[in-house]
This record gives C-alpha cells, sequence and structure tokens, in this order.
C-alpha cells in the first residue's frame, strides 16, 4: 500500500473539470492516491482522470451520487486505506484546503466537514437552498450537539472508523448530506467542522437544481423522521459491495 | 344491527342490472385467458400473474352471487351494487401500484449493487492485467540486458 490515505472524487459528466481537479490534488504533494468514480459518464471523464493520474473506477451507468461515493468507500475499505478524503470534480472545492481536513482527521476527529460558513463565505446559491442550507443546519446541530454549519458539504474527511460505518448499512444512494451526519453522531462518530473556501462550478450542471431541490427537502425529512426507527438495507449488510472474494 | 335489519338494508340497495351482469363476466373470463395466453407464452412470469387470476375470479363471484356483492356494497356503504366493483377495481390497482413501487425499490437496490460490483471488478482485473503484462515484461528485459553485457 503506497498511501494510507484516498481522495474519492465523484464525477458525472466533468470533462474538461475532472483533471484539473485531480492535477491540483496530486501537485499538493501530500501522500494521498486519488480515485475517480465515474459515474456513468458518456464523455471523456475516465479518461480524463486516469491521463491526469488518478485510478478510475467506472460504473456501467448512472447510480447517483451517494451510489458513486458508496463505491468509493468500498474501494477504500478493500484496498486497505485508513482514511478517505472526499471532494467534488466539478472545481468547487479547492484542493489547497484539503490539508486543513487531513488536520481534523489527526486532531482525533472520524468526520471532519469542510465548511464555507464558517469563515463568513457566502457563495452564490439560489434562495430555496440557502433556507434549505439554514434549516438542516439547525437540524444537523440539534441532533448531533456539534455546531454544523454546513451539512450538505461533500467537501469531508472520514476516519477509518467512519468509512467502515459508511460502506455498511444506510449510507443513501441520492443525496447523502444531513441523515448521515446524524447517522455519524448515532453511531458515536466525533464530528468537526473545518473552515474551508469554495468556488463556483467550473462548468457543467449542478445536481441540485429545478424540482430537485424540493424533493431533496422532502426526502431528506422523511429520512431524518425515519431514522431511529428503521430497517437495514437489504443487501448493503454486511459489506455487500466492499468484500468481492 | 340484526341479520333481519341488513335484509332489509339490501332489499334497498340496486342489485347489478342482467347486462352488466353479462359484461362483468366476460371481463373476468377474457382477463383468465389473456393472463394464461401471456404465461403461455412467457410474456408474463407466473409470480406476477396470480394477483390478476385472484381478481378475475373475485369479479365473476361478485358478478355471480348478486347477495355477496350487495352485503360488500353495504359494507362498504355503498347505494348500488356497480359503484361498489368500481371501488373494489380502485382498491385493487392501489394495491397493485403499491406492490409494484415495492419490488421496484428492491430491484433498484439489486442493480445499483451489482453495477458497484461490477465496476469494482473492471478495475481490479485492468489493474491485475497491468500488472501481469509488466511482470511478464521485465524477466524479458533483464533477458536482453544480460545479453547486451555478455
Amino acid at each position: 500500500m503506497p498511501s494510507p490515505t484516498v481522495l474519492v472524487v465523484p464525477a458525472y459528466r466533468e470533462a474538461g473539470r475532472v483533471g484539473v481537479v485531480v492535477r491540483a490534488a496530486l501537485a499538493l504533494g501530500l501522500d494521498l492516491d486519488v480515485l475517480v468514480i465515474d459515474d456513468g459518464s458518456p464523455d471523456r471523464t475516465s479518461a480524463e482522470a486516469r491521463h491526469a493520474g488518478a485510478t478510475v473506477v467506472r460504473h456501467p451507468f448512472n447510480l447517483g451520487y451517494g451510489c458513486a461515493l458508496h463505491t468509493g468507500y468500498c474501494y477504500a475499505l478493500r484496498s486497505g486505506y485508513q482514511r478517505v478524503l472526499q471532494m467534488d470534480a466539478d472545481g468547487q472545492h479547492e484542493a489547497a484546503m484539503l490539508p486543513r481536513l487531513v488536520a481534523g482527521l489527526d486532531q482525533g476527529a472520524d468526520v471532519v466537514i469542510g465548511s464555507r460558513y464558517l469563515e463568513g463565505q457566502r457563495p452564490p446559491s439560489s434562495l430555496a437552498r440557502r433556507i434549505g442550507t439554514r434549516l438542516f443546519a439547525w437540524v444537523a446541530t440539534r441532533w448531533t450537539g456539534v455546531r454544523i454549519t454546513d451539512p450538505t458539504s461533500g467537501f469531508q474527511g472520514l476516519s477509518h472508523r467512519a468509512l467502515a460505518s459508511v460502506v455498511n448499512d444506510g449510507f443513501p444512494e441520492d443525496y447523502p448530506d444531513t441523515d448521515v451526519l446524524v447517522q455519524h453522531h448515532r453511531r458515536g462518530l466525533r464530528i468537526l467542522e473545518v473552515p474551508v473556501r469554495m468556488h463556483a462550478r467550473l462548468g457543467g450542471t449542478s445536481m441540485h437544481r429545478g424540482a430537485r431541490v424540493a424533493y431533496y427537502g422532502y426526502k431528506m425529512m422523511l429520512t431524518l423522521l425515519l431514522l431511529p426507527v428503521r430497517r437495514a438495507t437489504p443487501l448493503r449488510a454486511p459489506d455487500t459491495v466492499a468484500r468481492l472474494s | 344491527m340484526t341479520f333481519a335489519t341488513i335484509t332489509a338494508t339490501l332489499g334497498d340497495l340496486e342489485p347489478l342490472p342482467e347486462r352488466q351482469r353479462l359484461v362483468a363476466f366476460v371481463i373476468a373470463a377474457g382477463l383468465v385467458v389473456l393472463i394464461f395466453e401471456l404465461v403461455r407464452r412467457r410474456k408474463l412470469r407466473e409470480e406476477y400473474s396470480w394477483v390478476w387470476v385472484i381478481t378475475a375470479i373475485g369479479l365473476a363471484v361478485l358478478a355471480w352471487h348478486q347477495d355477496l356483492l350487495l352485503t360488500l356494497s353495504h359494507w362498504v356503504g355503498s347505494s348500488n351494487a356497480v359503484s361498489t366493483l368500481f371501488f373494489g377495481a380502485l382498491l385493487f390497482l392501489l394495491a397493485l401500484v403499491l406492490q409494484y413501487s415495492v419490488r421496484l425499490s428492491r430491484l433498484t437496490h439489486r442493480y445499483r449493487t451489482l453495477g458497484q460490483r461490477l465496476a469494482l471488478l473492471e478495475e481490479e482485473m485492468q489493474r491485475l492485467r497491468s500488472e501481469q503484462t509488466r511482470d511478464e515484461k521485465q524477466p524479458q528485459r533483464l533477458a536482453d540486458d544480460r545479453d547486451e553485457v555478455a
């Protein structure tokens, strides 16, 4: 194993951007491998990521953001990585902020969330998204007892304990956000938020758009409501995807 | 409510006209034939066919036994038998769609897991293949180097 850390980058239709992101992460000189999960993109996302120096796992068809992350977690666990960093492939997350996530994990946190709001930054977003973020930040803070300002941030670091937890049952397949944070808390994992800078997307389309924002709100509320009484997901327990042989 | 009251109330309900009974029979019989034919052609699996066959039988029984249909109408508070049949059809469709949603959710879990496993296996296969190619080339290179020195 060359490195104990892997950076998971879920990507869908990110040709023209994913290569930049991978190169920026590798240029930092951190001791990490970069893994791009191509979520069935019809464009050159895989080729670009591979050319930039990343290992690529390619879904045969589009399975969703959460599923792409889950595949990355499974890969990390079965390859023996000790911790996982994750960032988006659209250029929103700045690679230079990765050491802050690593520092958070070094401090003993199991889940480190990169928050764009801790340093007072307000990237442009729609009113519905701002209201949603505020609401779910409040829910996550009340439920976990940890101050969470950016529950929808996909810029995160996970310890091995957290990795084992997300690989097994219950990781959502579409929008893993507040519900996952609450689940982490219920499993006794230590959550920490660190300030990061984020940018507008380099291009492409966001997965949070149109009617999906309304569905996101509904889905998150329902999941949170049922979280304490929900049964295990069929086929996910134990380690169906992570243990292949 | 006594048996006598129920019988009296049933007397007030409008029964199914003869023509509608006949139509119901024809539909039920047609449905059974269609389902059997679809199963025969292997276009419908047995596991999905039984709900339809049960429905067709239910429809035929209700059309045949007027008393049963009228009693059912009384229970659901319907004023005429035709409405009860419609109500039954609506309930059946509701149950069927719900059952399909449940099956669809299960299938979604399955195809996603399969997709993930396939992606991971492909990556592993590519990695092993490139390692094998590298291992095969290495002894050849060493042999070439030895030849040059000699």
